[in-house]
């Protein structure tokens, strides 16, 4: 097979492009690919990415976590958008939430398996900021991800209708 | 011992010693430790920054692997001496930028440092000559859990040592390898082996950290992922992809070697005469032909010249370096002099 854009070259590259719902498979050659890559990374910059990982968990978290504040620190969420450092070792409990999809992103994993220190200190008292409301909202989103995952849509769509519905009654 | 004693003798990873030496320079880990419910130093104030550091400074001062050890607060050292433990990586370019409630511990040998309100409250590094970061982990591992017997870091069970980042929580642990691959750069190679390793979830650095350049030659890998994954498992990934990389510049020295000898012959006399005669030279191409003379010495070409020597000279070059050598501040174009010099009577 010959590569699509050049039409010289035997075509390495194997792409599935989406572009306004519509389906195109593209074959490459690696120079060609290449190019496309550059121009695909001109589209998609570094900043956009992370900016996309601190809202990891659906297009609904930024309503939900705005004016979530650490107890211990004082940091809120937006706060920590901002910087990328959080405030204390609390704001892992206050943002759990939020952070455990982060971290799942960032090292495909959120339980430590190393070392602890010889002196542990105490488990913190310290519970999430944000209620059980929320959970029951976040629970839904998980089911939501895995329903995308699954290609089941159908489900998909009445988990996002459900999750908005819950949303609007914690707005009000 | 004094700040000014660390010129008088050559810095642990650039002793030229250790496991694949040739073409792994030196092997270092550091781990990210915080003090439990204490704000991280970009959000503390002042009066909590400068508890931190008494506490942190307290602890190692007790510390029974940082004995003869040389403790310096920031804002009691002037530009050239923080620019001179960058370059000595004792310290990161980052912590040198601001001084307030800031220190940094050197061991005796300069093997282990821990930088003080940093990113972290503590950013404990262990630096060895050479593919060493098994002996590097027992040496920070046992100097960690002494620290951690008086002082309470922010732990979880859940997500492992908490750090101001969330990119580093769980080990706390980054370990990097700093390569010196010459030849995949002159094959043509290297930016297909770098594209591996960034798929492979490692990070490629040049030879001075975070978004510098790959000057001379030089590459530092490290791992990305922090959570997870057991220290022990780090590092034998690390240890894995190296090998690879190591075996790679190997194949291309040789095909170097056999294929186009007298071009590479050519180049290393160049390298060599120029440092031999030039009387004004800046930093950047002092790094790039003494990368050529340690390949010439590697293979076998340059004979007489210690490897040592070649590692001190990259060193010995840099801005703060020339600048504590002649005890006194120098321009740029000062700079460019002294370097010649300094490198004619050591190649002489």
């Amino acid at each position: 097979m010959l590569c699509d854009i050049c039409g010289k070259s035997v075509a390495t590259v194997h792409l599935t492009e989406i572009i306004d719902d519509q389906m195109a498979e593209l074959h490459l050659c690696e120079n060609c690919a290449r190019a496309k890559s550059m121009e695909m990374e001109q589209q998609f910059g570094l900043a956009d990415l992370l900016a996309g990982l601190s809202n990891l968990g659906g297009q609904v978290e930024p309503q939900t976590s705005a004016g979530a504040k650490c107890p211990n620190c004082g940091l809120t969420y937006e706060n920590f958008k901002k910087v990328g450092r959080l405030g204390c070792n609390e704001c892992y409990q206050s943002f759990s939430l939020y952070l455990k999809p982060l971290l799942k992103k960032i090292h495909g994993s959120i339980h430590h398996i190393g070392k602890s220190p010889v002196n542990k200190p105490q488990e913190s008292p310290v519970k999430p900021v944000v209620k059980a409301k929320v959970s029951q909202v976040q629970e839904l989103k998980n089911q939501l991800q895995s329903a995308i995952q699954k290609e089941e849509f159908e489900k998909a769509a009445e988990l996002r209708d459900k999750i908005k519905e819950l949303e609007k009654k914690g707005e009000t | 011992m004094q700040l000014n004693d660390l010129l008088k003798q050559t810095t642990e990873w650039l002793k030229g010693t250790g496991p694949d030496s040739d073409i792994v320079i030196s092997s270092r880990i550091r781990l990210a430790r915080n003090l439990d419910k204490v704000p991280f130093p970009h959000w503390a104030n002042k009066k909590q920054g400068e508890r931190t550091m008494e506490i942190v400074l307290k602890a190692a001062g007790e510390n029974e692997y940082l004995k003869k050890s040389i403790y310096l607060k920031l804002s009691e050292l002037d530009n050239i001496d923080k620019q001179f433990l960058v370059e000595r990586h004792l310290m990161s370019h980052e912590h040198a930028l601001k001084s307030e409630n800031k220190a940094v511990v050197i061991s005796e040998e300069e093997i282990a440092s821990i930088m003080v309100n940093e990113e972290d409250h503590l950013r404990i590094q262990v630096m060895k000559s050479g593919l060493d970061l098994s002996e590097a982990n027992n040496i920070i591992n046992n100097i960690d859990t002494s620290l951690s017997k008086g002082l309470p870091f922010a732990f979880s069970d859940e997500l492992g040592y908490l750090t101001a980042c969330p990119t580093n929580v769980g080990t706390g642990m980054r370990g990097s390898v700093m390569l010196h691959l010459p030849a995949l750069v002159m094959t043509k190679q290297i930016n297909k082996v770098l594209a591996a390793i960034t798929k492979l979830s490692f990070a490629t650095r040049g030879l001075y950290g975070e978004g510098t350049q790959a000057a001379g030659n030089f590459f530092q890998i490290s791992n990305q992922v922090s959570l997870g994954q057991n220290e022990e498992e780090i590092i034998e990934n690390i240890k894995a992809i190296i090998r690879q990389i190591v075996e790679q510049e190997n194949m291309a020295r040789s095909a170097l070697m056999q294929n186009n000898r007298q071009i590479l012959e050519d180049r290393i006399y160049r390298a060599f005469g120029i440092l031999k005669s030039a009387y004004i030279i800046n930093s950047a191409e002092t790094i790039e032909m003494l990368s050529m003379l340690r390949l010439g010495q590697d293979l076998g070409i340059i004979k007489n010249i210690d490897r040592r020597l070649i590692n001190e000279l990259f060193i010995l070059t840099q801005p703060a370096h020339l600048q504590k050598i002649e005890a006194k501040k120098l321009s740029a174009q000062e700079r460019d002099v002294k370097r010649a010099a300094l490198i004619r009577s050591r190649l002489g």
